[in-house]
């Protein structure tokens, strides 16, 4: 048993789910409880989806259990055949209907419905939604693809891809496919098809018919992709473009495979992430700790924009999907950092406290840690809100996406003279750094607002009631210059002093000390 | 007549028998049976997690179990909610003995970390129930290693038993045997029942003290270890409609039921505080002078709003068993018309002075086919349908107007002060509408 407040990932169906809800003409009938009907509005309310997500729910009852589930189910796929008319359904159950083992496999399979119907085998006690994902994806593919399908010859014809990945309630998929394509109408490329966002069983039949595909996310594509590589000799593309560096290899990948040459997209006049990064106001951004924990495919990425787009120092990197561990800790490798590999987000709290960054990447989880430590966050992947469904095009990929990718991380943080004003007149009431950046009042840390602004007319200095520093080892003049170390630095400031008195056997930190440590910690 | 007649064209593959509950009213009754669009009991952790400060809720279920919980509350709770789910594995599911050890190590890591909690409740889920893993034999042995620094307790919320509310009727009927007994030769006491926000339970305290009963307890108390008293002299009035088990387990402890309306608009909870009144020998020149104040101010609020909705027609989808006392508000105080009336349960005898309002126009149905269901609302043409979150953005699709279900039961909607509040929520959909111009 694991003791969990919220989870990163929904149960394997629930991946099921977002391929369903993804494609047209496909139908899923589920065998589940009442109540596992809450998954529709994870579409409908997160996504703002103004269709119901194509799924039939059994919705068994205490009573039904050793007597007819069987029965209900079959009722429940015959009715949804006859009023939805799908090409295909897929059919599975959820964590309770697993324990019942009713195989609704095999109930569908014996009705003879007149449409294929795809059995799933996604055990709920051992998988998550990623991987619920992947293995229907791969599954409708292997199902459904014309494996007699004999590709045209080459010659005489543009190059064809299959661009692999998107789903419903993905993180910015919508906008990401829309850089994709732009990329291969740059370089001269048929889309075969877009999978499974969008594409009907009939448009997966002629899956075959690409010269290779694009897998936009390992998570979702990465096995189907690694089966057509089999069956239909489909190299693919898994070069992920997010970054400016990213995208650079992905259009070479992209062009080498289909004998196009990458100039044009290379040039892209509106990648704007480069000089924004070079110009000088990004100064401040130099070696600016960051904190990054998502799925692995984003945090790779975004790991590598941090150190090599934005010139970030990377302090923490991790992923909640242990089926990608190892690109994580190939990335966490280059980073010299510790890999972080949890579903738990108490450690990865933890993990965040320990390591003081200026600022977090991570998913709605981190932003709510990263609010409760009063840290910048800006969310860079899965689990997704209902505010990572933005009504603007906001992608990720491509160059446009290293161009939203630059504002968004930056917004959050204090900005370069700002920064140097807060350090130079920290007694200023009015100007504390407990208001945080000022062009974010919606961000900015609360804590100590009111007390700071009711203290400072009494006294020049702050009180020195909040209990940052532990008053037996700090002596009150060392406390009060802490206090004057800008706040997203000061934890950082007081672990390395605390570590370096410790390190000196002093049982007291003067004034003296912050300033030793801080010499012999300096960068 | 049976109380299970159904409806012509409409497919009666289900028939509930009709002996389960007292023949009060013959009215035919749609029901239903085939998916159902609502949330299981689990989901009234996210309201009853934050009435009972000092309780902790730990669901003993599946990864599905902690993603309903996270989804329902929105990913919006900042602080650490007082609910979690210990997510049972492929190992705890291969021997009952490990599952029972499994649970010991997962609650005594949480009262470690909470040290704050005071009453934890074990509860229930579909995989826990189908599995048969024994709640009740946990918490007792658990409870007698905790107490008295916690109370432990189980309930079910599990959607094979429970629908969305009547997962806090399981968790009431839950506190009722740990209730202490009252002083059998003690004054009559009233006993408020239904979790009611702290705003609204204020203002029910008030009027009870201005009527002059001055003995009041509320079910469930703020405090979960501060359970008012109960015995034979105990009178209990429903704040809420769901609550038939928890009903059962009070009388079984010899109280008994004060019937009235249920407290909604001028008209119910004028109803509700004259009964209690009444069976405490309160006068009626008394009452009617303590609740007129009330009452006008709820009819002068709900003036400006008739117009608004006054001849609108519509549907209920079947949600948290409050359909039938909120039609009968809108009906009657508001002049709306009533099309369908859905209810997951319709507990005739709880609703014994609610459905007489309704005419034989309209349609009462129990259970749910959604498919069915949704091809009436296409068919009826509703001005407003209420629904779930799952089918409202769908039907506003489909260019209905819909209100969520869940707001009602998310905000302070009973009594005198909150009844525009709750005609507000209808009235804000169609009001919307016309405005809108995109």
């Amino acid at each position: 048993m694991q003791l969990a407040v919220w989870t990163y990932e929904g149960p394997p169906h629930v991946g099921a789910m977002r391929i369903a809800t993804a494609m047209k003409g496909l139908h899923y009938v589920l065998h589940a409880p009442q109540g596992d009907t809450y998954a529709d509005l994870l579409f409908t309310m997160i996504e703002r989806r103004g269709q119901r997500p194509p799924v039939t729910y059994t919705t068994f009852e205490a009573r039904d259990l050793g007597k007819d589930t069987a029965q209900i189910f079959q009722d429940a796929a015959r009715e949804a055949v006859a009023r939805y008319n799908p090409q295909a359904i897929i059919v599975g159950a959820s964590c309770t209907a697993e324990l019942i083992q009713d195989d609704p496999g095999g109930l569908a399979e014996a009705m003879g419905l007149p449409c294929p119907a795809i059995a799933l085998e996604l055990p709920s006690y051992q998988r998550k939604e990623h991987w619920g994902a992947a293995e229907t994806f791969y599954q409708i593919v292997r199902h459904l693809a014309d494996k007699s399908l004999v590709r045209e010859p080459r010659e005489g014809r543009r190059a064809r891809a299959n661009i692999l990945g998107p789903t419903a309630l993905g993180f910015r998929h919508r906008d990401d496919l829309v850089e994709i394509r732009k990329i291969l109408d740059c370089l001269d490329i048929e889309v075969n098809l877009v999978a499974p966002l969008g594409a009907s069983p009939a448009d997966i039949a002629r899956i075959g018919a690409a010269d290779f595909n694009i897998v936009m996310y390992p998570e979702i594509a990465d096995e189907a992709s690694r089966w057509l590589e089999k069956t239909f000799s489909q190299p693919a593309v898994r070069t992920v473009p997010i970054g400016v560096g990213a995208t650079r290899s992905f259009i070479a990948d992209v062009a080498e495979l289909a004998g196009a040459d990458p100039t044009p997209a290379l040039g892209d006049t509106s990648s704007r992430m480069p000089w924004w990064s070079r110009s000088v106001d990004s100064t401040y951004l130099t070696g600016k700790r960051v904190f990054i924990f998502g799925d692995a495919t984003h945090a790779v990425a975004a790991a590598r924009i941090a150190r090599e787009e934005l010139g970030f120092e990377v302090c923490g990197l991790g992923c909640y999907n242990r089926e990608f561990a190892r690109d994580i800790r190939a990335e966490a490798a280059r980073c010299g950092v510790e890999p972080l590999i949890t579903d738990d987000h108490l450690t990865v709290e933890d993990a965040i406290t320990a390591a003081c960054p200026e600022l977090v990447l991570g998913t709605q989880m981190e932003r709510h840690i990263a609010k409760r430590l009063g840290l910048p966050c800006a969310v860079i992947s899965a689990p997704v809100h209902v505010q990572d469904f933005p009504a603007r095009h906001s992608p990720q990929m491509g160059f446009e996406g290293a161009n939203v990718i630059f504002d968004t991380w930056v917004h959050p943080l204090v900005m370069g003279l700002e920064e140097h004003l807060l350090t130079m007149f920290r007694e200023d009431f009015e100007f504390a750094d407990e208001h945080g950046a000022s062009h974010l009042a919606a961000h900015s840390p609360k804590a100590a607002k009111v007390a700071a602004v009711s203290e400072a007319p009494v006294a020049d200095i702050p009180a020195p009631a909040v209990a940052e520093a532990d008053g037996s080892l700090w002596t009150a003049e060392a406390e009060r210059e802490l206090k004057k170390i800008p706040f997203f630095v000061r934890g950082k400031a007081k672990r390395n002093t605390e570590a370096f008195a410790a390190a000196e056997g002093l049982t007291r930190i003067e004034l003296e000390t912050l300033y030793d440590a801080k010499a012999h910690y300096a960068r | 007549m049976s109380d299970a007649t159904l409806l012509d064209g409409c497919s009666a593959d289900y028939v509930a028998p009709a002996t389960d509950r007292p023949a009060r009213d013959d009215r035919p009754v749609l029901r239903e049976r085939g998916q159902r669009e609502v949330f299981c009991g689990l989901t009234g952790i996210i309201w009853l997690h934050r009435k009972m400060q000092d309780a902790f809720f730990l669901v003993v279920g599946s990864r599905t179990c902690a993603h309903l919980l996270q989804s329902a509350a929105g990913v919006m709770i900042f602080a650490e909610p007082r609910f979690a789910t210990a997510i049972m594995e492929e190992r705890d599911l291969a021997g009952m003995a490990d599952a029972q050890e499994e649970l010991d190590r997962v609650v005594s890591r949480l009262l470690e970390r909470r040290p704050d909690i005071k009453t934890l409740f074990l509860v229930g889920s579909c995989p826990s129930e189908v599995i048969k893993l024994d709640l009740a034999k946990a918490a007792q042995r658990l409870g007698a290693q905790y107490m008295p620094r916690v109370r432990i307790l189980n309930y079910t919320g599990s959607g094979i038993e429970t629908t969305f509310t009547q997962g806090e009727d399981t968790c009431l009927a839950a506190l009722v045997p740990v209730m202490p007994a009252s002083d059998p030769q003690a004054d009559k006491q009233l006993l408020i029942v239904g979790s009611l926000p702290d705003i609204v339970e204020d203002q029910f305290l008030r009027l009870f003290a201005e009527l002059g009963i001055t003995n009041v307890g509320v079910l469930p108390a703020r405090n979960s270890r501060d359970l008012p008293s109960l015995g034979a002299n105990t009178r209990y009035i429903l704040a809420q409609p769901f609550l038939g088990e928890t009903a059962m387990a009070l009388e079984n402890r010899g109280a008994r039921r004060v019937e009235a309306m249920f407290p909604f608009g001028a008209e119910g909870t004028t109803d509700w505080l004259a009964a209690a009144a009444r069976e405490f020998g309160i006068d009626e020149a008394h009452i009617a002078r303590v609740l007129a104040p009330g009452r006008e101010r709820a009819n002068k609020a709900l003036a400006k709003l008739r117009g608004e909705l006054a001849g609108k027609r519509i549907t209920f989808l079947p949600d948290s068993q409050l359909e039938v006392p909120l039609a009968r508000f809108l009906q009657n105080e508001l002049g709306m018309e009533l099309v369908e009336v859905g209810t997951p349960y319709l507990h005739r005898a709880h609703l014994a002075r609610e459905l007489p309002h309704f005419s034989d126009a309209v349609r009462l149905s129990e259970g749910q086919h959604v498919e069915r269901q949704l091809d009436r609302v296409r068919a009826d043409k509703p001005d407003i349908t209420v629904c779930g979150l799952g089918l409202a953005n769908p039907l506003e699709g489909e260019g209905f107007t819909t209100k969520w279900a869940i707001e009602l039961v998310f905000s302070p909607i009973h009594g005198f002060d909150q009844a525009a509040d709750l005609a507000e929520l209808f009235a804000r959909p169609l009001r919307r509408r016309d405005r809108l111009e995109v």
